[in-house]
């Protein structure tokens, strides 16, 4: 846990992933950070204000301040930018684009943005994800999976809603079919831009189970704001059971979460 | 206020020789560019007058006024977009707006404890036989009922961004001041170009006409964002392909192609493949002709809809501003006034400098960015749409290979300068008010100049910070937040020169002052809250929420608009030779204050707990990240409106100050830059003798002088001049004969 | 009222305001003209394998152009030069040379489009393009593959046009460039020369067909962006002169100087879109 008492009072989503402390213990540094510079600022504009005001000042000084300090105080503002960037930003930047988690329980899923509406595609025990065609797209296959692809036949589709089991690492590659979306979970501390024509990953490590929303935070058209979809973190074995049910449903051949060799 | 300076009643400048002829009076229509001052001066009509003046001052009156009352146009859609967000789905008419008047009413009177708590008012049906108002002006397609459509709702958002950026602040802040203001504050005639900027103004004029024209096209307005992003916005508003159309205004008529050998036709030298292509494009002209004539009414050709003619329209808007911007920085260098050098130019004629930099360097890419939308519109090609998109299920059939990100980086490299664009001229304008109500120069006249350049120069590197989810490497995001941080430094320093300068001043609370005041603690909330924005790991967290509305609103609203109405109090006697009202500008200014931070303030509020921007139910979809700020809509709409509302008094004062305001001497403020010692309004070529500068801008309170300023014109009454502040004590006046 | 330096220099600066101003016009295209190839260079480079065509235009065409230009560049010079020496026939002659040499680009410039109006490229699925690969072989056609869309891309040009009802495409198509002095690999007879032959492919085969215009692909779209724009900056700079050449004596005969002044700053202007052209020859037509 960690200190963020400004930013919960200021109402913060609460944080429900791994990597978000991190990025609320520099949001809490961050307003901290602005709010005594304001003070600071503001008190010393009210006091200027009051003290030179022309009936207590009535003959102003040609001179002014003559004091260093607001040239060395800036200095100090910018040696602390330099050191949140540097000792915080960076590095957690780093951490989220350059480190990726690797092993047995990475869940992937592919987040692909259509107006309006999130599909998940999961890749299955094999870790790989099935060939996309866009020719093959119908009304049962909005993805156009192409299955008699060997890396097809365990993916299971879902369609506005994301199952994840708690505590394991979840990598998204983030997709789109038309326009400009954005796969954003306010609660993990995770955005990304579904840019059409690339797939770009992104993760996170859940840690509270609970149902949370899963935002369209890009203008993608008319149905921009009720392009909502689901983030359902549970235990392992009730998203085992969930599988194996979507995977009854969008035809993939998987029993207990393991494929099924056809 | 009783701050006005004593002498005010008085003419106050000493160097100026009152002229002969009584000016300021009769000009009710107060058009400061025409007067009767005696230079060689033929009659000019009405139109040449008032309409199509080459006159700066006429100019910059023009805009001001065409800039307000944009302004408060795209401050009006925004109050529908309130109502939207604070009611979804509901009906905006007479009905329904009644019942939640009366319910606040009685709200009130319920904490007052005047009576019992009211209960919700329903929801009244719209009456298909009385359509609404709202319904009557923007069509049953956009308003059926009086309900917003979701198309029309982004409408309104995409509108909103777009009339208060390009046709609001810009054509204010920087056109319209700078116009009437910089060539009086360098001691110049006109501008260098004068038919140039009646240019400007007249491509201005059309591309405003344009931009409010289009709300009226089959299907609506732009409604993809004041970005525009594609592919979004290449494919919105049924866009055509007339490519044969392009291609007969390539050839149009291309009698000089018709008899070019032809590769196509081998052995037949009378071929004639250029009539071909020519009568492709005619005949479909005459098939669109033919329909309008079976219908016997109008028929809009379908390829110029919303999305096109903002394109057109911006396009129109980027010319005039680049040739504003060549007359301006031209204008400032070539015509300061003997003995202006450099460092003696007022703070306001430094912003307008590299406000005209910036806008000449950073428009033109997003030109060519709109050129190329346009093609992807009309001429059916993808340069911003990859390969294998699929619509509505449905692939799209293009060449592909183009890139969406292509767009951003262009808008972008445009959208951050132009940030600086809206906001340097607003901090001139305050470093002026602040200097003459502080009766002091400013503190740090240097540094911020010099910060001036910084800034400039690194809004132009640092556009990609609007990009951080666009998925960016740890290299490139570090570069671009490092430079985000170093912007704040010069932004911090002037900000900081501008609050030290009143220490050790004399403040007087004048009209512009007000407006200063608050100011400069609001746009310092703007500023500081961009801090967690630099950053790509909180930004990660609060991009596109409405911690975001709320921080760049902080920075444009109460900061430039603000700046603004300071300036139109500061210069409103020098334009129209009357003073406005002081009663009426706090009546205007302290509810505008307020309801000003009730609208954005609780916006951090949204935004920290997760609501994200343009949603048209305002956030209700999205019930377990809002719930707890879900309720703040219905207070900042109301909030909204009565801002609206708080804008009377001022459009009052500012009408009726301009035939009724107290008359007021040449130099009302006492202040010491060059236009106060031109007449009051100025007349066509503003001063009534040649201009020798002999010191700074803010000789304010010299120690050894009779008055509290010493205005930049005034000859040396004896022995050098003092040494000032950074100023070369030694009179180094350039040595160019100034030619009247 | 007279605004100072119209015509005269401003001793510190040096410059008259015209020649400052069309500087600073110029800086703004060239951000202009910068963006569009800062795109160009994004899109070569993001561009699938086998999207980008090469050696499609006529480098004749484009070498006349740059000449063209080159040399009506040289004639502005003259004609400002004239009228410094105050000959104003001299001066007219000049101008008309510049403004015919204009002209003469467009023309040139017409042609080419056109050439790509009447040129078609067909997208073959690569599961039907056994059928033609080998003749496309025999007869030494260009052929591109594009791996990532699964097509064949032939281009040339469209015999049956006419015909709506035909169920197929036939096509004289490009042959492969063949640098000069080429010798075929061993084992592969020689490039089969200038001969044109007909191909007919059926319309069932095609995944896409249509003239080479912007929406065609993006090469083609930023090329016609660009020289469009570049046209458009030569008619604008033809209208310019042609404004002087007819009501210029009016001036001239008040202000030579002043009219030399104006003179020079459209010189310089069209110095530039001279300039936009030396870059766009070898970005569009060399690579």
């Amino acid at each position: 846990m960690t200190f963020a008492l400004l930013i919960e009072a200021l109402g913060i989503a609460p944080n429900a992933s791994q990597h978000g402390y991190t990025i609320d213990s520099m949001l809490e540094m961050l307003h901290w950070f602005m709010l005594i510079l304001f003070v600071g600022w503001g008190s010393f504009f009210a006091y200027t204000l009051w003290r030179f005001h022309h009936k207590k000042s009535p003959k102003a000084n040609y001179v002014g301040a003559t004091s260093h300090l607001p040239t060395k105080l800036e200095g100090g503002v910018l040696v602390l930018e330099v050191i949140l960037l540097m000792a915080f930003a960076a590095p957690i930047w780093a951490s989220r684009v350059a480190s990726w988690p690797s092993g047995p329980d990475v869940i992937h899923v592919r987040a692909v943005g259509e107006q309006f509406l999130w599909n998940f595609q999961y890749s299955g025990a094999d870790g790989k994800f099935g060939r996309l065609d866009i020719h093959l797209i119908s009304p049962s296959n909005s993805l156009g999976i192409d299955r008699t692809d060997p890396d097809a036949f365990d993916d299971v589709v879902t369609r506005g809603e994301m199952h994840v089991p708690i505590d394991h690492p979840i990598v998204v590659d983030v997709m789109s079919k038309d326009v400009i979306h954005d796969f954003c979970i306010p609660n993990m501390r995770v955005a990304q831009d579904a840019i059409p024509g690339s797939s770009i990953p992104t993760w996170f490590v859940p840690v509270k189970a609970g149902t949370y929303e899963i935002v369209c935070a890009q203008l993608c058209g008319n149905g921009h704001s009720s392009m909502k979809a689901t983030l359902v973190v549970e235990s392992e074995s009730a998203y085992r059971k969930w599988f194996d049910q979507m995977a009854k449903l969008s035809g993939a051949k998987v029993i207990d979460g393991q494929p099924v060799t056809p | 206020m009783d701050d006005l300076p004593p002498s005010a009643e008085v003419s106050a400048a000493p160097t100026h020789v009152p002229p002969a002829q009584g000016h300021g009076e009769g000009h009710g229509d107060g058009h400061g560019g025409h007067d009767d001052h005696g230079h060689e001066h033929h009659e000019l009509g009405f139109i040449r007058t008032y309409l199509f003046s080459t006159d700066h001052k006429t100019i910059g009156i023009q805009y001001l006024i065409a800039g307000l009352i944009l302004l408060f146009f795209g401050f009006c859609l925004m109050l529908l977009m309130r109502w939207q967000l604070a009611f979804p789905g509901q009906a905006l008419t007479w009905a329904n707006a009644h019942n939640h008047i009366m319910y606040q009413v009685k709200e009130v009177c319920y904490h007052l404890g005047l009576c019992r708590m009211p209960t919700t008012p329903l929801p009244v049906p719209p009456d298909p036989n009385d359509p609404p108002l709202l319904q009557i002006i923007f069509g049953d397609a956009q308003m059926p009922g009086g309900i917003m459509t979701p198309d029309f709702y982004n409408t309104l958002g995409a509108m909103h961004g777009t009339i208060m950026v390009f046709f609001g602040i810009v054509p204010v802040a920087f056109a319209a001041f700078g116009n009437f203001v910089m060539p009086l504050q360098i001691g110049t005639v006109d501008m260098a170009f004068p038919r140039l900027n009646l240019g400007s103004i007249v491509l201005f004029a059309i591309s405003a006409i344009l931009m409010l024209g289009s709300f009226f096209v089959p299907g609506g307005a732009a409604k993809s964002g004041w970005t525009s992003y594609t592919p979004l916005a290449s494919i919105s508003d049924q866009p055509q392909m007339v490519v044969p159309y392009v291609l007969s205004i390539f050839h149009v008529i291309p009698l000089w192609l018709t008899f070019m050998p032809s590769g196509a036709a081998p052995g037949n030298g009378l071929h004639l493949p250029g009539l071909q292509v020519a009568a492709d494009g005619l005949h479909l002209f005459r098939l669109h002709v033919a329909s309008w004539h079976a219908g016997h009414s109008f028929q809009w050709p379908m390829w110029l809809t919303g999305q096109s003619v903002w394109i057109i329209a911006m396009a129109f808007n980027i010319t005039s501003s680049l040739l504003s911007s060549v007359n301006f920085i031209t204008t400032i260098v070539q015509l300061r006034a003997k003995g202006l050098n450099w460092m003696r130019l007022p703070f306001f004629v430094w912003t307008q400098f590299m406000t005209a930099f910036l806008l000449l360097l950073a428009f033109p890419p997003l030109e060519a960015a709109a050129l190329m939308q346009l093609m992807d519109r009309l001429a059916g090609s993808s340069l911003f749409s990859p390969t294998g998109l699929v619509v509505n299920g449905t692939p799209l059939i293009n060449g592909g290979g183009g890139s969406p990100l292509l767009w951003q980086h262009l808008f972008w490299f445009l959208g951050h300068p132009e940030v600086y664009v809206l906001i340097l001229p607003g901090l001139g304008i305050i470093a002026e008010v602040v200097a003459n109500n502080a009766r002091k120069p400013l503190w740090g006249y240097n540094q911020m100049v010099y910060g001036l350049f910084a800034l400039g120069f690194l809004s132009m590197v640092v556009w990609a910070h609007h990009m951080y989810l666009t998925g960016m490497g740890t290299a490139i995001s570090a570069y671009f937040q490092l430079v985000t941080i170093i912007i704040s430094v010069p932004t911090i320093l002037i900000l900081s020169s501008l609050i030290i300068s009143l220490w050790g001043g004399s403040i007087r609370f004048t009209s512009p002052m007000l407006w200063a005041t608050a100011f400069l603690p609001l746009f310092g909330i703007g500023g500081l809250t961009g801090i967690p924005l630099a950053f790509n790991a909180p930004d990660t967290f609060l991009h596109d929420s409405y911690y975001i509305i709320a921080h760049f609103h902080y920075v444009i609203a109460p900061g430039t608009i603000f700046a603004l109405f300071a300036g139109v109090h500061y210069w409103y006697p020098k334009a129209t030779g009357r003073m406005m009202s002081e009663f009426w500008n706090k009546v205007h200014f302290w509810p505008t204050m307020i309801l000003m931070n009730c609208v954005f303030f609780p916006m951090f509020l949204q935004g920290m707990a997760g609501m994200h921007r343009r949603m048209y139910d305002g956030g209700a979809t999205y019930e377990i990240l809002n719930q707890n700020v879900l309720h703040w809509n219905v207070f900042i709409s109301e909030a909204a409106w009565l801002m609206g509302l708080a804008q009377i008094p001022f459009i009052i004062n500012f009408c009726f100050s301009w035939k009724y305001g107290r008359k007021v001497s040449d130099n009302p403020w006492e202040a010491t830059t060059l236009e106060w010692s031109a007449p009051s309004p100025p007349p066509h070529g503003n001063f009534l003798k040649p201009i020798v500068v002999y010191r700074g801008p803010y000789e304010y309170s010299v120690p050894g002088d009779s008055t509290d300023y010493t205005p930049q014109d005034q000859p040396p009454s004896h022995g050098p001049i003092p040494i000032s502040g950074p100023f070369p004590a030694e009179e180094r006046a350039i040595g160019i004969p100034h030619l009247h | 009222m007279e605004i100072p330096y119209t015509f005269t220099a401003r001793p510190d600066t040096g410059l008259y305001n015209g020649k400052l101003g069309i500087w600073l016009f110029l800086a703004s295209e060239v951000m202009l003209f910068g963006a569009l190839f800062t795109s160009y260079l994004f899109m070569r480079l993001g561009a699938d394998p086998g999207t980008w065509p090469t050696h499609i235009q006529s480098i004749p065409l484009g070498f006349t152009n740059t000449c063209i230009l080159l040399f009506s560049s040289i004639t502005m010079v003259y004609a400002w030069v004239a009228l410094k020496e105050r000959k104003f026939n001299q001066f007219r002659v000049w101008l008309v040379i510049t403004i015919l040499c204009g002209f003469v680009f467009l023309y040139i410039k017409g042609t080419e489009y056109y050439s790509k109006y009447i040129h078609y490229g067909v997208l073959i699925k690569a599961e039907d393009f056994d059928k033609y690969s080998g003749e496309f072989k025999k007869a030494d056609v260009m052929v591109n593959e594009i791996p990532t869309q699964g097509v064949f891309e032939i281009r040339g040009h469209w015999e049956n046009k006419t015909d709506k009802n035909a169920t197929y495409y036939s096509i004289i198509p490009d042959k492969n460039f063949h640098p000069i002095g080429y010798q075929p690999p061993p084992g592969e007879t020689a490039p089969s020369g200038d001969e044109e032959q007909t191909f007919k492919i059926d319309k069932a085969d095609v995944e896409r067909f249509g003239n080479l215009l912007p929406n065609y692909g993006t090469y083609y779209a930023i090329y016609f962006t660009v020289t469009g724009l570049h046209a458009m900056h030569i008619i604008g700079g033809c209208v310019v002169m042609l404004y002087f050449l007819i009501l210029g004596s009016k001036l001239y005969r008040r202000n030579p100087e002043q009219f030399a002044n104006r003179i020079e700053v459209t010189g310089i202007f069209w110095h530039f879109v001279d300039l936009v052209w030396i870059t766009v020859f070898p970005i569009l037509y060399l690579t």
